[in-house]
């Protein structure tokens, strides 16, 4: 810590410069903030279904290829099956094609798979008794401005009706909020009945999207997500059984893969930051070959002066890396809530900060270390001599 | 050898001992002999001033006694070390223990209050902060600074840079103080006041000095003037 000024002091030589390679740290690191979470999330989810209380069974080839209702008599008899239902995509627009609605057709037992959907005992028998009804999701509600007894037409993107209207007509019954355990957004959800879909939509194939279950013990997941799929094994339905993350990340694959596409933003985002902070740190050094050949004329080693230039670059990358990912921390949510559930960016968690600081510690000596070798190996009546 | 015998022997020793010395810098193919076999004492007390037309090797002379560069060829011994056979490592940690520095430019770190840059030789020392503080005020007053001490070297005139260099020098009680022109960048009145400074600590405090300069009126101050014409020693003087 001694030496704490001597790094601060050469780091605020040139302010200006400092500062702007500061800025380009802190936008690096913010954009790190928020999107690794989201990296993570979607390549870790082929990850084991060990130690998890629910599972989704869907398609093994495609999450847009049906799955035959008579499965889930079948699935339920498995030991160790709590419950299972069934679900489907709907893909809902509210009056305008910008507004999406994240909505689903749903089996009659389906909100009971999901404990922390809080939904009012009255409400929920209302559900359950009109064809048409629908619950959603407080927020969703909020954003719309929705309340109980209003009727909302929906129009799919997919599904017509059998008389080949696109628009669907609910009424709201319900309406949900997702409890404290919930991280899923879920309180984005638009749900209503599959029975009513399947009956009044066009293809009529009676085919479910896919099933979710719960255990008794989550111990078991790992037997029953095999037993599971072995109840379609070599069949024209092959399931594939995981867990909900890994669902998530799947059904985002459909897009395109967004671990990759995030991954590849960071990595030249990474680069670049790796080429501006390492032209400003051999800029800085090469201004100061004299003072820093003072320094070793004082009797400060080699070693000493290489330390010296790569506390200066990691400082220069912590100091604008902290700042990025603590605005990323108060960003994400206000990005979440401000999409009104649209864009639904991760916290900032331990595991991002531990990353974060790991990967401004490597870009700090990356950065660093040619400069410093130079200032370590300078010798000192060249550089005093200005040669 | 009993310690106490060998601290007599070292006093009786002359402080700088050169003998045959010899400095070449090869330029690519080129080999330039800058120092020819030179002999020199200096004793502890002395005030040396190194005087000679540009190009006469005053320079090196003064890097290798200060131990920033090394010898070709000969011996070169400071209170009776050899620090021609030490490595980069040991040159440098003998450096922050034994020699202070004066440069023509001051050199002074730019960022740095007049107190830090006076404390950064103690950097080098296991004091505490508290110490480093104390010492630097204490060399700071002996130059005459004391009311400087929060002021950048950019807030300093020439005369007041120097002074502040003189006391980064001397604050960690070096034996041997090298200066290399220590008044060519200053008018004559803060030349004066530097050489009377310089003066005062080879006096009261005893500090060995090696000057180079290329003005007369500076080489009075000192005690002895060598004069080297072509890298080699041509006078000795000693001054009344």
């Amino acid at each position: 810590m001694k030496y704490f000024h001597l790094i601060w002091a050469a780091l605020m030589r040139r302010k200006t410069r400092t500062i702007f390679t500061m800025l380009s740290v802190l936008a690096a690191f913010l954009l790190f903030g928020l999107l690794n979470s989201v990296r993570v999330a979607f390549t870790s989810g082929s990850k084991s279904v060990a130690g998890v209380d629910r599972l989704v069974v869907t398609s093994r080839y495609s999450i847009i290829q049906g799955l035959p209702q008579s499965l889930q008599a079948q699935i339920a008899n498995i030991p160790g099956v709590k419950l299972v239902d069934h679900a489907n995509w709907f893909g809902g627009i509210y009056q305008d094609p910008k507004n999406f609605v994240l909505s689903f057709s749903v089996g009659p037992h389906y909100l009971d798979l999901f404990p922390e959907i809080e939904l009012p005992d009255a409400q929920r028998k209302a559900f359950d008794a009109d064809r048409t009804g629908a619950v959603v999701g407080e927020a969703l509600a909020e954003r719309y401005h929705w309340k109980i007894g209003d009727k909302i037409p929906l129009q799919s993107t997919i599904f017509p009706q059998k008389n080949g209207d696109k628009t669907w007509p609910f009424e709201i019954v319900g309406i949900f909020k997702e409890g404290k355990n919930g991280a899923n957004g879920l309180d984005q959800v638009f749900f209503f009945h599959w029975k009513y879909f399947d009956e009044a939509n066009a293809f009529n194939g009676h085919d479910v999207g896919w099933y979710v279950l719960r255990l008794d013990d989550p111990k078991q997941a790992d037997r029953v997500a095999h037993a599971v799929d072995a109840l379609s094994a070599n069949s024209d339905h092959e399931t594939r059984t995981q867990t909900e993350s890994a669902f998530n990340a799947s059904f985002a694959k459909q897009i395109g893969d967004i671990g990759l596409i995030v991954g590849a933003i960071m990595a030249a985002v990474f680069f670049t930051l790796i080429l501006l902070t390492g032209n400003t740190m051999a800029q800085a050094v090469r201004e100061r070959i004299p003072e820093l050949a003072v320094l070793k004329t004082l009797g400060f080693t080699g070693r000493g002066v290489l330390a010296l230039v790569l506390g200066e670059s990691v400082l220069l990358l912590l100091i604008g890396g902290v700042i990025g990912m603590a605005l990323a921390a108060v960003v994400a949510p206000g990005v979440s809530k401000g999409s009104g559930g649209m864009v639904q960016l991760p916290p900032v968690g331990a595991g991002n900060w531990l990353q974060g600081i790991i990967v401004m510690l490597v870009i700090g000596v990356l950065v660093g270390l040619l400069p410093a070798m130079r200032a370590m190996r300078l010798r000192i009546v060249d550089a005093l001599a200005g040669r | 050898m009993n310690a106490a015998v060998e601290a007599v022997q070292n006093n009786n020793q002359p402080l700088v001992q050169i003998r045959n010395l010899s400095k070449v810098y090869e330029r690519g193919k080129q080999k330039l002999e800058v120092l020819h076999h030179i002999d020199l004492d200096i004793a502890r007390g002395d005030f040396f001033a190194l005087m000679g037309p540009s190009g006469s090797g005053k320079t090196t002379l003064l890097n290798m006694i200060g131990g920033l560069d090394s010898p070709t060829d000969g011996s070169l011994s400071v209170d009776g070390k050899r620090i021609d056979k030490m490595g980069e490592g040991q040159l440098a940690r003998w450096r922050a223990g034994n020699v202070g520095f004066v440069f023509q430019f001051y050199n002074l770190m730019p960022a740095l209050s007049a107190q830090k840059n006076v404390e950064l030789p103690l950097l080098l020392t296991r004091l505490s902060g508290a110490q480093r503080r104390k010492n630097a005020s204490i060399a700071l007053q002996l130059v005459g600074l004391s009311d400087r001490a929060s002021h950048k070297p950019s807030e300093l005139s020439g005369g007041q840079q120097q002074r502040v260099a003189i006391a980064r020098a001397i604050v960690s009680d070096p034996t041997l103080l090298v200066c290399d022109e220590p008044t060519g960048d200053l008018d004559r009145q803060s030349a004066e006041e530097v050489l009377t400074l310089l003066q005062r600590l080879n006096r009261e405090h005893g500090k060995t000095i090696v000057m180079v300069t290329h003005d007369p009126k500076a080489a009075e101050y000192a005690s002895h003037t060598l004069h080297l014409d072509k890298g080699t020693l041509v006078e000795q003087q000693r001054v009344v």
